[in-house]
């Protein structure tokens, strides 16, 4: 009787097995073919000289001495941590404190969220060329409202090499704002309202409350969004490409536009392969120290 | 009860709702000056902005941007719009089938591997696009694939982790006793997928369909990589491609009209799925 039960179940079992992969079959033959053969041919680039035309030839480690040698390449990481350095924070900022100010009765609410909203789901090569539209040093709108409030030597925001980075970021910024935004106002609202109720008998400042209850209460969503931030601004491409091309003298370069100059412009895969997984280890490395610090600093 | 309210704002809380509107007042133009400085310069005449004009302001409106598109290389705008259409429905509709099937896989069928297949999975959630887009374009010059839509269509099919994450996630909420008694009625898997589960979890094959769609409807790099012939263009690389004719003669207002041509469509989407797009993106924050 045992047996027969035993046996019963076995044959749901295979069924089960048998439907089970037919069903993520369409998936596990993408997951192999696109993710986990490019991973270990993109590390075996790495290694090799390929034009895309010959085999590829084995040539060791020449690739990693030709790129650590490259001036641009060294701009490149350290402009991708010039705007860690402005992007992050400012998204991180004004996103939070939108959040926390829209967290009420406020007349227009929907109008609001509906202006942070729609920049992340335009196409940012189309907002890009907005942008730099508004950016034009004669013809551009915010040099011209400038010089109402009476500013002399207007400055040329995407041709200067000192201002380009920066203006370049603003438009990272206004493009991500929206999205953090969102994820913000959720965290906001899992808050339990008795603790800013408490405080208030207290008679605590509305600043107090937001240092001592909101960004605690938040700093596992804070902690994801910075994350998130990290690895958009890694891989930032389109916004940069569109607006200056890197320029001026590589001062907006993106590891991205080098990864993408090398294989498609050059065609020399195996430098581009490097440069591929320096952008995998900055994210990994990113994600790993989340990993370890979120244990030790998040309230959950 | 909003009545009730109003009397219980003290002065002080009156003058603070005030300055908060203020604050994120302007908050919101500076969200939506761009789009409005785009709408505005696509409808003013050519020339004006030629001569400087940046003036907040005018009447002086005309469609001479807009004819200046679309007439642009014997209409190749209505090309464009084709072909983003093309693949950016191809590839949700295929990304919403394979990955819902894969998720329900996951989520509700015991089957041997199971746990460490997602767990693998799950694992590549991380790896930025840069590394795999090499070797993939070796993959598909090698099928001969490049200026076809394929290479931007399959991939995202074949593969969209993020996507069976997220569907797993509400699948996994359905409760068990639903899908057996579907068992008791002799009801196959793939009717069970077909009939109880799509119908369960509608919302978030909306919220994935609106990513994937706007996703692909705004993508440039791929496009730029795949897409050489003129006929395949899409709108990003139609964009671009007016840029480069705009550094010489410099067309903004032929420009602007182009890039409202493509933002109108997604901003309409938007407004319409709004709620989708929230809770999407609300989600993801939670895990």
């Amino acid at each position: 009787m045992k047996k027969r039960v035993r046996r019963r179940m076995t044959r749901k079992e295979r069924g089960e097995n048998i439907i089970g992969y037919l069903f993520i079959m369409p998936q596990l033959i993408g997951f192999v073919a696109f993710v986990v053969f490019p991973l270990f041919f993109s590390l075996y680039l790495c290694f090799a000289q390929w034009n895309m035309i010959d085999m590829p030839e084995f040539v060791g480690t020449v690739n990693f001495e030709a790129i650590f040698r490259d001036r641009v390449f060294w701009k490149a990481v350290g402009n991708t941590f010039i705007y860690i350095a402005i992007v992050v924070p400012l998204t991180l900022f004004s996103s939070l404190t939108l959040a926390i100010l829209t967290n009420r009765k406020l007349p227009f609410m929907s109008f609001y969220r509906a202006a942070f909203f729609l920049p992340m789901v335009t196409s940012s090569v189309a907002i890009a060329m907005v942008w730099m539209f508004i950016y034009q040093p004669e013809s551009g709108v915010l040099n011209s409202i400038l010089a109402v409030f009476g500013i002399k030597n207007l400055p040329n925001w995407l041709q200067d090499d000192k201002l380009a980075r920066f203006s370049v970021s603003i438009v990272s910024v206004w493009l991500k704002v929206g999205y953090y935004y969102i994820i913000f106002d959720a965290g906001l609202k899992n808050i339990p309202q008795e603790l800013y109720e408490a405080a208030d008998i207290d008679g605590a400042s509305p600043l107090r409350k937001v240092i001592r209850i909101t960004i605690p209460m938040l700093s596992s969503v804070m902690f994801f969004v910075t994350v998130m931030l990290f690895i958009d601004v890694f891989g930032m491409f389109n916004e940069v490409f569109i607006m200056t091309g890197g320029g001026p003298d590589y001062s907006t370069y993106t590891l991205s536009m080098y990864i993408y100059f090398y294989a498609f412009r050059q065609f020399d895969m195996g430098r581009a392969a490097v440069a591929s997984w320096v952008l995998f280890a900055l994210v990994g490395i990113v994600t790993l120290i989340q990993f370890k610090v979120k244990k030790r600093l998040v309230i959950e | 009860m909003k009545r009730l309210k109003l009397k219980r704002m003290t002065k002080r809380q009156i003058v603070s709702v005030i300055l908060i509107t203020i604050v994120v007042m302007i908050a919101a133009i500076f969200c939506l000056f761009p789009f409005y400085w785009m709408i505005l310069n696509s409808l003013k005449d050519p020339d004006l902005i030629n001569q400087g004009d940046t003036s907040l302001f005018t009447f002086h409106l005309t469609w001479d941007s807009y004819k200046a598109v679309f007439s642009y290389k014997n209409g190749l705008l209505w090309r464009a719009y084709l072909n983003s259409l093309i693949i950016a429905v191809t590839s949700t509709i295929g990304t919403l089938f394979t990955s819902s099937l894969a998720a329900f896989a996951f989520a509700k069928i015991r089957f041997k591997g199971s746990k460490p297949i997602y767990g693998l999975f799950i694992a590549t959630l991380m790896i930025p696009g840069q590394v795999t887009m090499l070797p993939l374009f070796m993959i598909f010059a090698k099928l001969h694939w490049t200026n076809t839509f394929l290479p931007l269509i399959i991939p995202g099919v074949m593969i969209n982790t993020y996507g069976v994450f997220m569907l797993r996630s509400f699948i996994v909420t359905i409760p068990d006793g639903l899908l057996e008694a579907a068992d008791v009625d002799g009801c196959s898997w793939f009717r069970k997928y077909f009939r109880i589960v799509l119908p369960l979890i509608k919302p978030a094959l909306i919220t994935l369909g609106l990513f994937s769609f706007i996703g692909s409807w705004n993508s440039y790099m791929t496009h730029l990589i795949y897409l050489s012939d003129e006929s395949l263009t899409t709108i990003p690389l139609l964009i671009a491609g007016l840029k480069e004719q705009a550094m010489t003669g410099v067309v903004w207002g032929r420009m602007m009209a182009a890039t409202t041509l493509s933002v109108v469509p997604i901003a309409l989407i938007y407004l319409s799925c709004k709620k989708y797009f929230v809770q999407g993106i609300a989600t993801t924050g939670m895990k």
